[in-house]
Order: C-alpha cells, then sequence, then structure tokens
C-alpha cells in the first residue's frame, strides 16, 4: 500500500475530547493519547510532525513500544488507514548511547 | 572501518542460520547483537516445536538454540555480543556500539535479522509495575528463574500468549484467565487446549479496561466488547491478580533496516519488500526472520539460512548452480511449513472446515477446548478394544512427529505434514507413551475404556512439579478443566527420550474414560 | 519469587551468591543475573518514579527495549536494569525523574 499525505485544506472539526484520553501512549515521555490527538487539531498531520511537536517517541526507547500506537491514534483521527501513513523517520543512534561513547570512534584515526 | 564479506545483524535463528551459510560459503562473517548471549529468543522456547523431523519438530526450543550455536562455532562464525548496532549508513557500512566505544564496519552484503519487538496495547494503569509482556515473562522465568507473580491475566489468545500461559503454570504461577477481544482464539487449538484443561477460563471478546492498584497492579477490570470491539458498557467485571501479561502480537524490528531506504510494506507491522531469497529493494542488502514477516522460529531459521546463500551468491562465493540446488531444499521445507489454517496467507480468514471438509470445533475456538459431541468426527478419535491413542488433534497445522512416533505404525498423518493424524484400523497400540510424549500439543492420550470391569485408564502428557507418583490419589478433569471423578495414578513413564514429559496413566471410571483428560492431586 | 525446581529446566544455573544494595537495604541475588530478576525475586518492582507524573514503572519488556526499568546503578542514571548483570556490592537505586534524589526533581 502507498503512503498518503493528508490533505491539509481538508477540515478536520474541532477537537473533542474522549473518555480515554488520559491513558499513557508514549511510555518514556508520558504523552497521553489526548495529548496526541489535540496535537493532530493544532495541525500536525504526519507521524514525524507530532513527534516534533510533543515527543511521543522521542524518549530512551526510541519509539520501540510507542510507535504502531501514535500511528494508529492520527490515522484513526484522520480518517486513514494505519497502513496508509508513513512512520517517523528512523535516524541513528537506533538505540541510546550517551554522547561521550558516540564521540569515541577508537581506532579509526589510523585508517 | 573493519571490512568483511558479510555482516549479519542479530543473533537470533534467522540470523544464525544465515551466518552459517556464508561462513560455509567461505565468507568472512561477522554476526552483532545487542544481548549478553546469542540466541534471541530461542532459550525462553522451553516447549517442543512443531513442523517435521527436517524442522527440529518435538525438540525443545532451548535445545535447538543450542544445536544452533554449535553449528555456528563450528562453521567458523564469528559473533560479537553486547553489541548494538545503531546505524545502517550508505555503500553497507555500519556502527556498532560495544559499549564504551563505538566501531564502524563495512561488508559486501548485509543481512538484517532483527527480529521483533512486542506490540503492546495501551490501557489505562498499563504503565504500573506488574503490567508486562508476555515474552518479558517468559524472559523473567525460564532464563532467569524467577516468577513474575502469582495470580497472572493473560491478554491475547495468539500462540504467544497460550505457550507462555501454560509455561506460567509450569513455573507454579496462577494464570486467573486469558482474555481476547476477538471472538475467536487466535493460536493453535492444541496450545488453547492444554492451558483450559488445568481449569484455566478463556474470555473471548473481552478486553482489558484498566489495571489498578497503587505501586503495583492488584486488580485488573475487564469488559466484553461488541463486533468492533467497543466495550459494553454493564459488562465490567474485576478481577484479582498481581500481574498482567500483554500478548497482543509482535512488531518487525524495522528501524534499522529502513535506515537503508529500502522499499517497505505495512503488512500489520512494517516490513521490507523482499524477493523469494529475502533480499530488499537494495542488492546486497537482506532480511531474514521476523523482520521480514513475523512466523515461527522455524521459519526463521530456514529464511536466515536462504538469505545466507543467496548473499553468497550476490557476492559470487557460490554460483548459480550451487545455489539454485541448495536453496531448492530450503524453500520446499519453508513450503511445508507455510501451510494449513495458520498460513501466512490465511491470516485474518475464517475457516470453516478443515482440508479434510470436517467442520472446525466452534467450543475450541470460542472456549479453548473442544466440547465431548464435537470430538468424534476427527480421524484420530477412536474407540476401540483394548488400549488405542486417541489424537485431540482437529486443525490442520504443520507437524507430524506423532507418525514417526509410534513403533508399531498406529498413526498415520497422510500426505502433507498438515492432514489430520488418524489412527490405523488394523493397528495394534502397544501402550509405550512415545506418541503421547512426542506430539508438541499435548493432544494425543492413550485410553483404555475397559481395563478392569468397571474402571478404564487415561494416559496423559504431564510437565508439571511436583510429579505425582504411583498410588497417588486425586481427582480427574475434563478438557474444560472441571474436576468430573476420582483418579488413581496407576503409571507414570519418564525415560529420556520423552525429554521431561512425563506420561501419566490414571484409572478412572469407565464412562469418563472418553473426558478425562488432566490429573490433579487434590480432593474432591 | 524464585523457581526453586522447574519441570523442564530442572534447577537453574545461577553464580554466586552476592549482596547488593537497594535504596540502602543489604539484598541478595546472584551474580551475573540481571539486576532486575534479583529485585524480582526480592519483591522489588517499583524500579523509578517518572520525571512528568511521578508514576511507579517497572519491568515492562526484560530485554532492554522498553527502558521502563531504568534505575541509578552505582551512581549512573538510565541503567536498563533488565539487561545489567548483577555484581557483588552495587549500588542500586530507584530513580527518581533522572536522579537517585527523591526531593530534586519535585
Amino acid at each position: 500500500m502507498e503512503y498518503k499525505v493528508f490533505d491539509r485544506t481538508k477540515p478536520i472539526g474541532e477537537f473533542v475530547e474522549g473518555p480515554d484520553d488520559d491513558i499513557i501512549v508514549c511510555r518514556c515521555e508520558e504523552i497521553t493519547k489526548g495529548e496526541i490527538r489535540r496535537a493532530i487539531y493544532d495541525g500536525m498531520y504526519t507521524v514525524n510532525e507530532v513527534k516534533r511537536y510533543i515527543r511521543p517517541g522521542m524518549g530512551l526507547c526510541q519509539g520501540l513500544t510507542c510507535g504502531r500506537n501514535v500511528k494508529e491514534i492520527i490515522a484513526r483521527e484522520l480518517g486513514m488507514s494505519p497502513q496508509e501513513l508513513e512512520e517517523s523517520t528512523p535516524r541513528p543512534p537506533a538505540r541510546p548511547v550517551t554522547a561521550i561513547v558516540y564521540a569515541d570512534c577508537r581506532g579509526e584515526e589510523e585508517k | 572501518m573493519k571490512r568483511y564479506d558479510l555482516i549479519v545483524i542479530g543473533a537470533g535463528p534467522a540470523g544464525l542460520s544465515a551466518a552459517i551459510e556464508g561462513a560455509k560459503a567461505g565468507m568472512r562473517t561477522v554476526v552483532f547483537d545487542e544481548n549478553e548471549k546469542p540466541g534471541g529468543q530461542l532459550f525462553k522456547q522451553i516447549h517442543k516445536f512443531f513442523g517435521s523431523k527436517e524442522h527440529k519438530a518435538k525438540i525443545r526450543g532451548i535445545n535447538i538454540g543450542t544445536e544452533l550455536l554449535d553449528e555456528a562455532e563450528k562453521a567458523g562464525v564469528e559473533v560479537n555480543l553486547s553489541s548494538t548496532v545503531i546505524g545502517i549508513y550508505p555503500e553497507k557500512c555500519i556502527s556498532v556500539n560495544k559499549g564504551d566505544h563505538i566501531e564502524n564496519y563495512r561488508a559486501e552484503s548485509i543481512i538484517v535479522a532483527t527480529g521483533a519487538a512486542e506490540r503492546m496495547i495501551p490501557f489505562k494503569g498499563w504503565d504500573l509495575p506488574g503490567v508486562l509482556g508476555a515474552g518479558a515473562a517468559q524472559t523473567m522465568m525460564n532464563l532467569h528463574g524467577v516468577m513474575p507473580g502469582k495470580k497472572v491475566v493473560m491478554v491475547g489468545t495468539g500462540n504467544v500468549g497460550l505457550v507462555v500461559s501454560f509455561q506460567l503454570l509450569q513455573a507454579g504461577c496462577s494464570v486467573e484467565a486469558l482474555i481476547d477481544a476477538a471472538p475467536r482464539v487466535g493460536g493453535y487449538g492444541v496450545h488453547a487446549s492444554k492451558v483450559a484443561r488445568t481449569g484455566v477460563p478463556f474470555l473471548l471478546s473481552h478486553t482489558v479496561v484498566e489495571a489498578k492498584g497503587k505501586d503495583h497492579v492488584e486488580s485488573v477490570v475487564i469488559a466484553q466488547v461488541d463486533e468492533k470491539f467497543r466495550t459494553i458498557p454493564g459488562t465490567e467485571k474485576e478481577i484479582e491478580a498481581d500481574t498482567i501479561c500483554i500478548a497482543v502480537g509482535l512488531n518487525p524490528m524495522s528501524q534499522l533496516v529502513r535506515m537503508t531506504g529500502c522499499e517497505m510494506q505495512d503488512a500489520g507491522g512494517l516490513v521490507p519488500v523482499c524477493n523469494e531469497y529475502g533480499e530488499t529493494s537494495i542488492p546486497g542488502i537482506f532480511a531474514a526472520g521476523d523482520v521480514s514477516g513475523i512466523e515461527e522460529a522455524s521459519s526463521a531459521m530456514i529464511e536466515g539460512h536462504i538469505a545466507g546463500l543467496a548473499a553468497a551468491k550476490y557476492t559470487g562465493w557460490i554460483d548459480e548452480n550451487e545455489f539454485i540446488e541448495a536453496v531448492k531444499i530450503r524453500t520446499s521445507s519453508l513450503d511445508k511449513l507455510r501451510q494449513g489454517m495458520f498460513a501466512p496467507q490465511n491470516k485474518g480468514k475464517k475457516i470453516e472446515n478443515t482440508d479434510e471438509g470436517i467442520p472446525v470445533s466452534k467450543s475450541l475456538l470460542e472456549k479453548g477446548y473442544m466440547d465431548d459431541e464435537e470430538m468424534e468426527r476427527y480421524p484420530g478419535v477412536v474407540k476401540k478394544a483394548g488400549v488405542h491413542p486417541v489424537i485431540e488433534c482437529s486443525q490442520n497445522i504443520p507437524c507430524d512427529p506423532c507418525q514417526e512416533a509410534c513403533p508399531f505404525g498406529c498413526i498415520k498423518v497422510g500426505e502433507r505434514i498438515t492432514d489430520l493424524p488418524a489412527v490405523v484400523e488394523d493397528s495394534t497400540c502397544r501402550n509405550c507413551g512415545a506418541c503421547v510424549a512426542a506430539c508438541p500439543g499435548q493432544a494425543i492420550f492413550l485410553v483404555n475404556e475397559d481395563a478392569e470391569e468397571k474402571m478404564g485408564t487415561v494416559s496423559l502428557p504431564y510437565e508439571f512439579l511436583p510429579r505425582p507418583e504411583v498410588g497417588d490419589k486425586g481427582v480427574a478433569l475434563d478438557r474444560s478443566g472441571r474436576v468430573i471423578c476420582d483418579a488413581e495414578v496407576v503409571k507414570i513413564q519418564n525415560v529420556g527420550s520423552f525429554d521431561r514429559t512425563a506420561v501419566l496413566t490414571m484409572k478412572v471410571p469407565k464412562e469418563y474414560t472418553s473426558s478425562a483428560r488432566f490429573f490433579k492431586k487434590e480432593v474432591y | 519469587m524464585r523457581i526453586e525446581e522447574h519441570p523442564i529446566l530442572g534447577e537453574y544455573k545461577k553464580g554466586k551468591k552476592v549482596k547488593f544494595s537497594f535504596d540502602g537495604k543489604e539484598l541478595e541475588g546472584f551474580e551475573g543475573e540481571p539486576i532486575a530478576a534479583a529485585l524480582m525475586a526480592s519483591g522489588v518492582t517499583t524500579h523509578r518514579h517518572t520525571r512528568k507524573k511521578g508514576t511507579p514503572r517497572g519491568i515492562f519488556c526484560a530485554i532492554g527495549r522498553c527502558t521502563d526499568c531504568v534505575m541509578v546503578v552505582d551512581g549512573e542514571i538510565n541503567v536498563r536494569t533488565c539487561i545489567t548483570p548483577l555484581k557483588e556490592g552495587m549500588k542500586v537505586q530507584t530513580q527518581y525523574g533522572l536522579s537517585a534524589d527523591k526531593e530534586a526533581e519535585k
């Protein structure tokens, strides 16, 4: 299935509170379902935008736990199938690494 | 930058199998794994595997893991542990976190075998200690010997949920219930049955509403859902439990492979688009195992072998003819596993009849066990004079160790390994118990309706402690786990070849021989 | 709680018994097993309190992926206790936000 870009000129209505808005979705950054849904109504229509706006998936686990759930919430809110919505861009480092280790490329200089 | 011919990411069943092929072809092969020990999730799999002899059926996952490590060592595979690949870059370069520094590597080809992570469903209180992945519970008990809790509610009835529930019982935990939002059990019926007969209730069309507790789970609120998975108000029920295990599926860990820029597809989980040999849209980058689509470990190993061979061909270490010969065997082996009701192509389909045209058991799907009246339509369920096997196998799954286990030719699976096993008409059972211990689904019983004037015997697989002894008196449970009659243990077989599956024979009143399927040493 | 004997695995192969401290209390575990296993065996299930909401968290994935079980170990924060081997004399502390100081985060 091809990814689709949500048409930004299409009105999506007003944010309406949901009964389970207080459920944590991103465990690392403690982002709730309600916060993710609100972000969409603030104009964040892609996983990458929501991620940069309120940080789900930017914590220690790098979205390993919540990635799929965040994508599903956004897709549902926009009336898309989760399959149509592109995931956030994967980037190194894929796992948490301290800056001091990241900078230490031992033995690289002589080559 | 260090150079190799082949880099494999992940030392699980797929990665190690791929590396073995690479090394055997003569490639300088290196494997990286973030864990302290190799083997991926194999060493938590203490159950006997399904499949055929060529897939190492009836061998426990832990032992398959040991064999695989030996093979990798013999092939000269270099495995780097506690080495986390944190990035893949153009020109097949990777960077690896070695704990206190980063090392960079480059190879002619890369095989990504990063496996999968557990999928999670958020609900109120799911961040409380005591809520954990089913795989996490499995890790704690099978690898580290620690019970994850005393009273557990399992969420999800796929094979992971069913297998881990059984393992929780083996570890001494109590499983309060298995729940699933779907109206039908998702995993193998035989896995469900061995849990159900111990008395664990299956609550289908139910979801978790909330995990309650202050610093730890104290109870779980569940509720019924309608056909659109919406909770039905007023159906909430609170179950006392200290642990909630989530087993709602797996997500391929495709973050690394995506960094290559290869074409991806979302097939209920994001996976790279691969050709039949595991090659992604980028030449020289391969994927094998769960990262390329969730399946069993047996399939992952074969996919690994195929990707390893393909990588060797890609870089010219084996020629086209060698490749075709070697890959043919693996492909046919993989095809056998991808048959039957649970094959990838049947995912999500509602199956009404077996390949033999027999209606599937509704109660098995809805309650986790087969009703008495549904039993007799299956070819393995017969009544005969004297001792004979009763094979309660009602789904077409790729598995045939029973046929091989019987030295007297009493059991026949048929042409395909997914065919339902049948009891051979003119055969004579010698009561050896080999089939009972061999069946990975623990679905075979030896029944003698007329052992004595009023009493019959039932032999069943038993994998719990303390192990009952001859002379022990207790109760017999039926398939649903309901106590039905008194029972006395008359024989315990536990020979080496049974591999810790004891075969327990109990004496029960004649009329209960077709329903008594479990023994508990307690008073009626 | 520890599983004394397992019907399939028999007895577990463990390292030697070691002592470590958890929030100042002395606990016992086996060398080389994950810190999280030793804590769970001793009945400790809260590993940290979160930064924003201060809610308790414990073992969730047990294989180093979810990072929920992080604690302060020998003074270092964010140590994944489910994959960090236990050693004699380790100082393990509940993590509050990003430190072992319960008050600092408030």
